[in-house]
C-alpha cells in the first residue's frame, strides 16, 4: 500500500517531457518532487503563472508570488504571469498537456465529483470544473476509500458532479486504474496489494485481464 | 492626456450606494484592493453584491465586510478559508452563487469585451448548469453563461499613472486586468502612482480607457495566506 508521497511518485511517472502540467491542491501538489530532472515540464497554477518553482527561503517569500493553494511560491527561468482570463484560455483551449486532481468520489463511467458535501462542506469548485471540462488527459489522485472505509471508485457518484465522463486515469495507495467503457480497469497493483484487496476496495465495477502487474516506484 | 487622478480613497469611492454590485479584484488575499475595501467598511454600505473570486479570511479582505453582514450576494468560485463566511451562508443570511474560476474570470472578461454571453465547457452536467442554454459544437457540450454587470469594479496594480495605465507585479495580476472596464466604473488602486510618461507604453498590462480613477493606495499590509518556505540546503 501506497502512502500520499507514494501515489505522487508513481503519478510522476506519468509526466512526459515537454508537458505543460496543472496540479490541484493535496496530492497532485506533491508530484512536482518527483518528476526526473532529465526532462523539461512546466507547471501552472490557475492563480497566474506558468513555470512554478519550489518553495521560497525563509526571508525571501513574497505576498504577490502564490500558487492556487495560497502558498508562498518561487518561479524558474523562463517563467511568465498572466491574468486569470488567460490562465484558463491555457485550460480551455487545452494548451495544458496534463490535468492532476483530487477526489472525493469516481464513477466507473469517468464522471468526477470533488467540491461539494451537501448541508456540510460547500468550499467551491475554483477552478476544478474548467479543468476537467476541458482537459484530456485527467489523473486523479485520491485515497481508494475515505476516513469511514467505504470505496471512492463507484458505480455511479453520490455527491454534486464536477465534471461528467472525464476522468482517464486514477492512481490510488492500492492501484493505478484506467477509466474504458467496461468500468475501471486495473493496470498495476500498489506493493503487496491483491487484486484481492482492490475488488474489496472497489464498488464500481473492476476489469481484470490476466496477470496485474506490481506498480515499479 | 486624460487624467484619472482623484485625490483618495474618499472620493474613489463617490457615488457608492447600498444594494450596488461591486466586482473586486484579487486570488485569495493577493492582490486585492485593501483600500476599497477599508473605504466600504467605514462607509458602512450595505446589501452588497459582490463579484470576487474568494470572500478573504476572518478577519482580513471581504471577511471585514462579511463580519458587518454588509453583503448581501457572494459570487465566487471557492470560499474555503474563512469561518464566518461557512456560518452565514449555512444559516442562510448570505446568498450565495458559486461559478467555476475560469467562467467567473470570462464573465468579467466578456463584460470588458463587449459579450453578452459565451459558450463554456465548465459546469456541463453539473448542478452549475441547471437552468441555462446548454449547446452542442463538434459534438462537444456547452453551457451559455452571461456576461456579469456591475457598478464598480475595484482593482489593485502595482504601478499605475495619471492616465490610469496600470502594471500589475506576480500572480497579484490575478483577475484584476479582466475587471477592468467589466463595471460601470473601475476603481485602480496602486502602490505607486506615477505621472503621466513614466510607465513604458510598451509594458502597460491595461490602458487606461479601462480605467475611470486612479490613486495611491495609503497602506498595503498585503498578508500572506499560506506562508510555505523550504530549508537552505
Amino acid at each position: 500500500m501506497l502512502d500520499k508521497n507514494g501515489i505522487a511518485k508513481r503519478i510522476a511517472k506519468e509526466v512526459k517531457d515537454g508537458y505543460y502540467v496543472n496540479l490541484g491542491i493535496g496530492i497532485p501538489t506533491l508530484v512536482a518532487n518527483f518528476v526526473r530532472d532529465d526532462i523539461s515540464v512546466e507547471f501552472q497554477s490557475e492563480n497566474g503563472v506558468l513555470g512554478m518553482g519550489p518553495f521560497p527561503f525563509e526571508g525571501e517569500e513574497d505576498a504577490d508570488i502564490i500558487n492556487a493553494g495560497k502558498q508562498t511560491i518561487t518561479t524558474l527561468p523562463g517563467a511568465s504571469f498572466f491574468d486569470s482570463a488567460l490562465s484558463f484560455s491555457m485550460i480551455r483551449g487545452q494548451h495544458v498537456d496534463l490535468t492532476i486532481l483530487g477526489a472525493m468520489e469516481v464513477a466507473e463511467n469517468g464522471d468526477i465529483a470533488n467540491w461539494k458535501i451537501p448541508g456540510k462542506m460547500v468550499k467551491g469548485m475554483g477552478g476544478a470544473m474548467d479543468l476537467v471540462a476541458s482537459a484530456e488527459n485527467i489523473i486523479v489522485a485520491m485515497m481508494h476509500t475515505n476516513r469511514a472505509g467505504q470505496s471512492k471508485l463507484l458505480k455511479r457518484c453520490t455527491l454534486p458532479l464536477t465534471g461528467v465522463g472525464c476522468v482517464t486515469k486514477i492512481v490510488t495507495n492500492l492501484a493505478v486504474l484506467e477509466v474504458t467503457e467496461e468500468g475501471f480497469k486495473l493496470l498495476e497493483r500498489a506493493p503487496g496489494v491483491s487484486v484481492e484487496g482492490i475488488q474489496e476496495a472497489t464498488e464500481g465495477r473492476l476489469v481484470v485481464e490476466g496477470d496485474v502487474p506490481e506498480m515499479n516506484i | 492626456m486624460i487624467n484619472k487622478t482623484v485625490a483618495n480613497v474618499t472620493e474613489a469611492l463617490k457615488g457608492t450606494e447600498d444594494g450596488m454590485t461591486f466586482m473586486l479584484g484579487g486570488f485569495g488575499l493577493c492582490g486585492i484592493p485593501e483600500n476599497a475595501i477599508a473605504e466600504l467598511v467605514r462607509l458602512g454600505i450595505k446589501d452588497i453584491t459582490c463579484i470576487s473570486n474568494n470572500a478573504g479570511v476572518d478577519d482580513f479582505g471581504l471577511g471585514l465586510l462579511l463580519q458587518k453582514h454588509q453583503i448581501k450576494k457572494m459570487i465566487s468560485s471557492y470560499v474555503g478559508e474563512n469561518d464566518e463566511f461557512e456560518r452565514q451562508m449555512l444559516s442562510g443570511e448570505l446568498e450565495v452563487e458559486l461559478t467555476p474560476q475560469g467562467t467567473l474570470a470570462e464573465k468579467c472578461r466578456a463584460a470588458q469585451a463587449g459579450f453578452p454571453a459565451f459558450y463554456t465547457p465548465a459546469g456541463y452536467g453539473t448542478e452549475v448548469a441547471e437552468g441555462k442554454e446548454t449547446r452542442e459544437f463538434d459534438g462537444k457540450m456547452y453551457v451559455l453563461e452571461p456576461a456579469f454587470k456591475a457598478d464598480f469594479a475595484f482593482v489593485k496594480a502595482w504601478k499605475g499613472d495619471e492616465a490610469g495605465n496600470l502594471i500589475f507585479k506576480g500572480t497579484a495580476r490575478n483577475f484584476n486586468p479582466c475587471m477592468c472596464g467589466a463595471a460601470t466604473i473601475t476603481v485602480a488602486e496602486v502602490e505607486e502612482l506615477l505621472p503621466a510618461g513614466s510607465l513604458d507604453p510598451n509594458e502597460i498590462h491595461i490602458p487606461g480607457i479601462f480605467v475611470q480613477r486612479i490613486f495611491q493606495g495609503d497602506t498595503f499590509e498585503k498578508r500572506i495566506e499560506q506562508r510555505t518556505v523550504r530549508e537552505k540546503a
